[in-house]
């Protein structure tokens, strides 16, 4: 007998079955409670860089924070750029730099509302690092989770990145006033995405031109009815 | 992009269990990874090559056991294994958004020994 036999004689198998992401869905169940506790309804929001995420917060709190007390908290890997962006829109605005990291995780969402006073808001929106693979595996405790794709990426965004767009409970596409410069073929960019994420609701938008703004803004205040029913329930 | 912070929480769980029974050694990590879990498996092997110099682990095996994507179909109720991340339903058409399988991330097991 060879002598690494012998060594696997005197060597035992533990079974752990441990969750690698345990610790996120530790951190994202808490996140959830404390949102759950205070009424909040909490979006994230991911899509690939310059999808336009940072260009619908700024619409939408331009025309939503003075009716529904807002505040958003930004992730990206190196600056500020984003908050300052959306700094003086009647919103709180909380700003994560993740160094290298690829995602937000839900620890840095709890770090970041430490800075917020949740029990006087209804809407919290979270933006994602731009990227479109990592953030999908992460959750946050959100609500709600938004995808966005714009019509210069591609009719094929959903069959290339199904990861994201399939833990979407919306897609917004956006950048609708360039479809036609793009060369967008509609149909055929609904169809991958009806095929991919069947159960989302699908937005079609320009923050530039304001069309499709009102659907959005529809959901949002459905979405938030329904989180204050549910808040009263408990 | 984040396996490398992935394969330090499965080591470092992998040596708190290895103490904890008494082991010296790590001799074979079996690591479960869902297709729907965005991560890649050569990565995580890159990872775990960077990693374990100077652990319990420094010679141990990486096994990945690849988990296949499991849905069910809402419409006729078939579970079915996607051969693509469309996740038509073979027998109706129906695109599913319903999947029993295939995010798991987690390490299933070590193979210890004492020396």
């Amino acid at each position: 007998m060879k002598p690494s036999c012998e060594t696997s004689s005197v060597s035992k198998v533990l079974h752990l079955g441990k969750d690698l992401l345990a610790s996120n869905r530790q951190h994202a169940a808490a996140n959830r409670a404390r949102f759950d506790q205070a009424g909040v309804l909490v979006v994230n929001l991911l899509s690939s860089p310059g999808s336009g995420k940072t260009a619908l917060l700024e619409r939408t709190l331009g025309d939503l924070s003075s009716r529904w007390p807002m505040a958003v908290i930004t992730g990206d890997l190196q600056t500020d750029n984003d908050a300052r962006r959306l700094a003086g829109r009647g919103a709180p605005v909380v700003s994560i730099a993740t160094g290298t990291l690829c995602h937000l995780e839900a620890s840095m969402i709890a770090r970041a509302c430490q800075e917020l006073d949740l029990s006087r808001l209804r809407l919290l929106f979270i933006e994602n690092v731009g990227n479109l693979v990592c953030p999908a595996g992460y959750d946050l405790g959100e609500t709600l989770r938004v995808v966005l794709m714009s019509v210069t990426e591609g009719e094929d965004k959903p069959l290339k990145y199904p990861l994201a767009f399939k833990s979407a409970d919306a897609v917004v596409v956006s950048k609708t006033d360039l479809a036609q410069a793009a060369g967008f073929r509609r149909e055929e960019a609904l169809a991958n995405l009806t095929v991919i994420v069947p159960q989302a609701q699908i937005f079609e938008l320009s923050v530039q031109s304001g069309q499709g703004m009102d659907d959005f803004y529809r959901w949002l205040e459905s979405a938030l009815v329904s989180r204050c029913g549910a808040a009263v329930r408990h | 992009m984040h396996e490398i912070g992935l394969m330090e929480t499965a080591l470092r769980a992998a040596e708190e269990a290895a103490l904890e029974a008494g082991a010296r050694r790590i001799q074979r990590l079996h690591l479960r990874v869902g297709r729907l879990s965005g991560i890649e498996p050569d990565a995580l092997r890159l990872a775990f090559d960077a990693l374990r110099p100077g652990t319990l682990a420094e010679n141990a095996q990486l096994d990945l056991e690849l988990v296949p994507i499991v849905c069910r179909c809402q419409s006729c109720n078939l579970g079915f294994s996607p051969e693509d991340f469309t996740f038509l339903c073979p027998r109706c058409g129906t695109p599913s958004a319903d999947t029993l399988q295939g995010r798991e991330l987690e390490l299933a097991a070590v193979e210890v020994s004492e020396a």
